[in-house]
């Protein structure tokens, strides 16, 4: 009988579904993408004793004598030797891992998958090099190839090993000894859980090695975790949009089978059971939407894994596979979200039913009395909420504490956005005596209480998507400029080696459009236990004028040249917490590297931190270093010309030789990438707002057939009362707006001076960029305007008939 | 003033065609009172309705004041309504989210007729003074029923249609609503047809006609 409602409103069945539906996709979804990242950094973490394994390092992280490993086994310990380094192939520098298959300890998880190739393949000459399927690909290579590393050495034939976390070679300890020219050494010594009578570690190295222990959360976990929060975020806001319209279905269907539910009462059914079957109802409408929600969240995130594999590439250097692969849990997880949403969603529903007088009592309170008991209630929420937002903006001073800000902002203002729409509203009624006019305002207050949370809904999305936008803009502009001036040279080239380097210079001097050759260079270092890179350029107006300093000494670029200072990026400035000014010391082979901090510049995007340096210093501190980079000026007509001609005499491929558009392209293109998935989400967001507020819509023009009906029977046309209800959708809908736009900017400033800086350690400039303002305006009015369409063409179209049916007494 | 000729009105119901109205002949003279009775089916409300023009008639002739309404575009019988009639229901149809003034006053303005003292003397009569503020909700069935007849009256119109204007009363109250109506419907001069099942009560008006299966009996 209860299930009878559904069957003569299909529609409200639809709208519940599709809000269920949406709220788990899009929650299931985002749980997917970073349930797989996840998977992928303990991957990382644990292949090949990452950080999820206890080793033996020594005491400065340099590398140590392999005897310490003969020492350490003899005296009981079940440790393995493993030796890391890099490797240049085509042009890029990959890392290399040396293993000891036959002491690797079982839980670093590698010894099994060389098993299956067999051990004696593995470590017999010529070995074999272990390579993602990923990394091959990245690197243009087949299985089975030997990639030249450079001088006359070769790497032993690839093998694919679709288990390895991707830009990681494997080779035997042995091999990679030899290529990486540490003949005796070993990087650090994984420990196994073997338990067994060992001697203490100083007895048998002394002081040479300290002991690391496992990490729960890796590097990458814990750079990584604003990027998840602020997709879980993302998620959130969603599934509460997608809550808005459940909850706005629920409460219709509730209000329409009032009468049934009291005359069931009445036949003698009783509250406990009536109230066990809307339970069970809707727990089963929940577990059907949730199950069409979670096909639809894994193909939400099947299309936006790519993207976010991007933005966490470009971002964080992390690499997850392209392939999504959820775990049972997480359908288990969707199912129960989808369950739990539809109960809260449905609470006040139920506790209505719950607490169901047999007889309708009237109204005690008219509605404006009860509308503002109910905004003096959420108003004073609003302020607590607000006040406790600016308190943690003063106090907090950690990423979880800029979301807090962000979240206490949000629903701050959607708590207030129903006050502030009644002070408005009942304004514009008390400054009209023409009676349509304060019919409009008037009546637009009544249905506040049943729009509001479509509005809230609205609200949010919009100031999300004017944040985030804002957020996105400031960055691309941002960007863009910074681009201009970390790329001043017109072209980009890698030598194969430091000869073919010095030829190519030789080559280039008597050409007359080169105007300069910059050599650049660079190398890894470990800062306070950070990786950071070192970078080293030439002393040239081009970087004098072009380079992005944010604050600098006025002999700034004097005193770099001079190899005594530095230029330190913003985001290891804020890492390190040095400034101008500040001393810090780089380890270098022939003792520490004193340098002051003369200037911070932008790096922007960059998951390491970053110093800049003169070439000639860092060549004179790291003479090993790799010389093989430079950019060239020459004027932009005569560029292709020069790379045709440098591609003819020297065979550099375009992945060794780039033109500035197609190193900016290329840039830019990852740059977008990246904030693809922000974009998806957020049109998302905005979209299933627009479907709240549709539902409400439907919902509310359902019940104001009596309210409408009189002012017809008065004399005005069903037209004119259908462009009224239009403009007052769309009256509150631009209010709406209006109000998402400051509430926008506020976020984008939450986003650009609190989370950003904590996330990743740079900030933006703060920018409004009014024609982006304007136009996601437009969208929202477009969207109010098509949720608003489908009520009105019903009204436009109703028959006379049903309008009479109001004041008929058989009704 | 009214004159209704050889009305036919019929509603598709399930397969069949139900005659509603099966060519109903009425008259009401300005000043005149008329009660409207009937079993319930017999058309009562489908007449009134298209009298008010709220409702389009299959055949026959709708006259108000030798202005032939029946064919009337929607736009033209909605501005017969607003500025010619006076309607009330016997659900009230108050406005919820205006209060009693604006209530009262909302035609009359809409139809640019409105006259302050009327309005005046009308809440006076209709005992609303202390009321004014208040919004539908918070009245009384009787109060709210004398807000509609006010609202009605206020723009003065040629004739007020009323349908079970007492039937959600009690006896006592629907005895004062309607003597208040019609001691104000006297004032005005105007006509007043009301659809009524109290005999009772359609014996206090001038004249009464009772409708039978879809005719005037």
């Amino acid at each position: 009988m209860l299930l009878s409602h559904w069957r003569r409103h299909p529609m409200q069945l639809a709208t519940l579904l599709v809000g269920l539906i949406a709220a788990t996709a899009l929650w299931s979804g985002v749980q997917a993408l970073n349930q797989q990242a996840r998977a992928s950094y303990d991957r990382a973490a644990a292949t090949f004793g990452g950080a999820r394994t206890a080793m033996l390092v020594g005491r400065d992280r340099a590398a140590v004598s392999q005897d310490l490993f003969v020492d350490l086994r003899r005296a009981g310990w079940p440790v393995s030797p493993m030796l890391e380094g890099r490797v240049p192939i085509g042009g890029r520098t990959i890392r290399l891992l040396g293993i000891e298959p036959v002491t690797l300890p079982v839980e670093a998880s590698a010894t099994a998958e060389v098993g299956k190739g067999g051990v004696q393949a593995f470590i017999t000459p010529p070995g074999q090099t272990l390579i993602s399927p990923e990394t091959l690909a990245d690197l243009g290579l087949m299985e089975g190839a030997t990639p030249a590393i450079g001088d006359a050495l070769k790497l032993p034939p690839l093998r694919v090993q679709p288990q390895l976390v991707q830009g990681v070679l494997v080779v035997d300890i042995g091999i990679a000894q030899t290529l990486l020219k540490m003949p005796g050494q070993i990087s650090r010594l994984l420990i196994g859980k073997a338990n067994g009578p060992r001697a203490p570690l100083e007895q048998v190295t002394g002081n040479q090695l300290r002991q690391v222990e496992p990490d729960a959360e890796t590097d990458l976990e814990r750079l990584t975790d604003s990027f998840h929060l602020n997709l879980t975020a993302f998620g959130l806001l969603s599934f509460v949009v997608g809550l808005f319209i459940v909850n706005s279905a629920i409460g219709l269907g509730f209000e329409q089978r009032l009468p049934m539910l009291r005359t069931l009462r009445a036949c003698g059914v009783s509250a406990r059971l009536l109230n066990t079957v809307l339970l069970v109802e809707l727990v089963s409408i929940a577990v059907v939407a949730g199950l069409i929600g979670l096909v639809c969240g894994y193909f939400i995130a099947a299309s936006l894994l790519p993207d976010v594999a991007a933005s966490l590439r470009g971002l964080y250097g992390a690499t997850i596979p392209g392939q999504l692969t959820p775990k049972p849990e997480w359908w288990l997880a969707g199912l129960a979200i989808s369950v739990l949403g539809a109960l809260a969603a449905a609470t006040s529903s139920l506790l209505k039913a719950v607490r169901l007088p047999l007889l309708a009592a009237a109204q005690p309170y008219a509605w404006q009395q009860a509308q503002s008991r109910w905004l003096t209630l959420q108003g004073a929420l609003a302020a607590i909420v607000l006040t406790g937002a600016a308190g943690v903006l003063l106090l907090g001073d950690s990423l979880i504490a800029g979301f807090v800000v962000l979240a206490a902002l949000l629903i701050g203002a959607a708590l207030a956005l129903p006050v502030i729409l009644g002070l408005v509203l009942a304004l514009g009624e008390r400054s009209t005596r023409r009676p349509l006019t304060k019919w409009f305002w008037a009546d637009s207050r009544l249905q506040l209480s049943g729009l509001s949370l479509a509005l809230m809904a609205l609200l949010l999305a919009l100031a999300v998507n004017v944040g985030v936008g804002t957020m996105v803009e400031s960055f691309s502009r941002t960007f863009t400029g910074w681009l201009d001036g970390r790329l001043a040279a017109e072209i980009y080239l890698n030598a194969s080696s430091e000869q073919q380097a010095v030829e190519i210079k030789r080559w280039l001097k008597p050409r007359p459009e080169v105007k300069a050759v910059l050599p650049g260079s660079r190398t890894d270092v470990q800062l306070s236990g950070l990786p950071v890179e070192v970078l080293g350029f030439a002393d040239h107006a081009t970087y004098r004028q072009q380079w992005p300093l944010l604050e600098a000494t006025s002999d700034a670029w004097d005193r770099v040249r001079s190899g005594d200072a530095a230029f330190i990026s913003e985001q290891l400035s804020r890492r390190l917490k040095l400034g101008v000014g500040d001393r810090l010391e780089v380890p270098a082979l022939s003792g520490n590297w004193q340098l002051q901090i003369v200037g911070i510049y932008a790096d922007y995007g960059n998951p390491k931190g970053q110093l800049g340096v003169n070439i000639d210093a860092l060549v004179n501190r790291f003479p090993a270093i790799s010389q093989t980079r430079m950019g060239l000026r020459v004027q932009p007509a005569d560029v292709p010309a020069l790379i045709a001609a440098i591609q003819q005499q020297f065979g550099l491929d375009g992945r060794n030789l780039a033109d500035q558009a197609t190193v900016k392209a290329e840039s830019l293109r990852i740059f977008n990438r990246t904030f693809a998935v922000t974009a998806a989400l957020n049109a998302f967001t905005l979209g299933v707002a627009g479907v709240a507020l549709l539902t409400s819509l439907l919902t509310l023009s359902n019940s104001r057939l009596p309210q409408l009906a009189p002012l017809w029977a008065i004399g005005i046309t069903r037209r004119r009362l259908a462009g009224i209800e239009l403009l007052k959708t769309l009256s509150v809908a631009l209010i709406t707006a209006l109000l998402a736009l400051p509430l926008g900017l506020a976020v984008a400033w939450c986003l650009i001076a609190v989370v950003n800086v904590k996330a990743f350690g740079w900030r933006l400039p703060f920018n409004v960029f009014p024609l982006q303002l304007i136009q996601l305006l437009g969208v929202a009015m477009l969207a109010s305007l098509l949720a608003a369409l489908l009520p009105i063409v019903k009204l436009l179209r109703m028959q006379p008939a049903k309008l009479v049916k109001v004041f008929a007494d058989e009704r | 003033m009214l004159t209704v000729r050889h009305l036919t009105k019929s509603y598709r119901s399930a397969q069949e065609q139900v005659a509603v109205l099966r060519g109903v002949d009425l008259d009401v003279a300005a000043g005149e009172s008329v009660a409207l009775t009937g079993e319930s089916g017999s058309g009562k409300s489908t007449l009134l309705h298209l009298i008010a023009g709220l409702d389009q008639a299959d055949g026959g002739d709708i006259t108000l004041e030798n202005v032939v309404t029946t064919g009337l575009p929607d736009a033209a019988r909605a501005a017969l309504r607003r500025d010619r009639l006076g309607l009330v229901f016997q659900q009230f149809n108050l406005i919820p989210s205006l209060n009693v003034a604006d209530n009262l006053a909302f035609q009359s303005r809409i139809a640019g007729r409105h006259d302050a003292v009327w309005q005046d003397e009308l809440v006076e009569r209709l005992g609303l003074a202390a009321l004014l503020k208040r919004y539908p909700e918070q009245l009384s069935g009787g109060q709210q029923q004398r807000v509609a007849i006010g609202r009605a009256l206020a723009s003065k119109p040629l004739l007020l249609l009323a349908d079970e204007p007492t039937g959600n009363l009690d006896e006592e109250t629907a005895d004062s609503v309607l003597s208040l109506a019609r001691d104000l419907v006297a004032r005005t001069g105007c006509g007043f047809l009301m659809v009524t099942h109290s005999a009772r009560l359609a014996a206090t008006l001038d004249r009464q006609v009772q409708l039978h299966a879809g005719l005037i009996r």
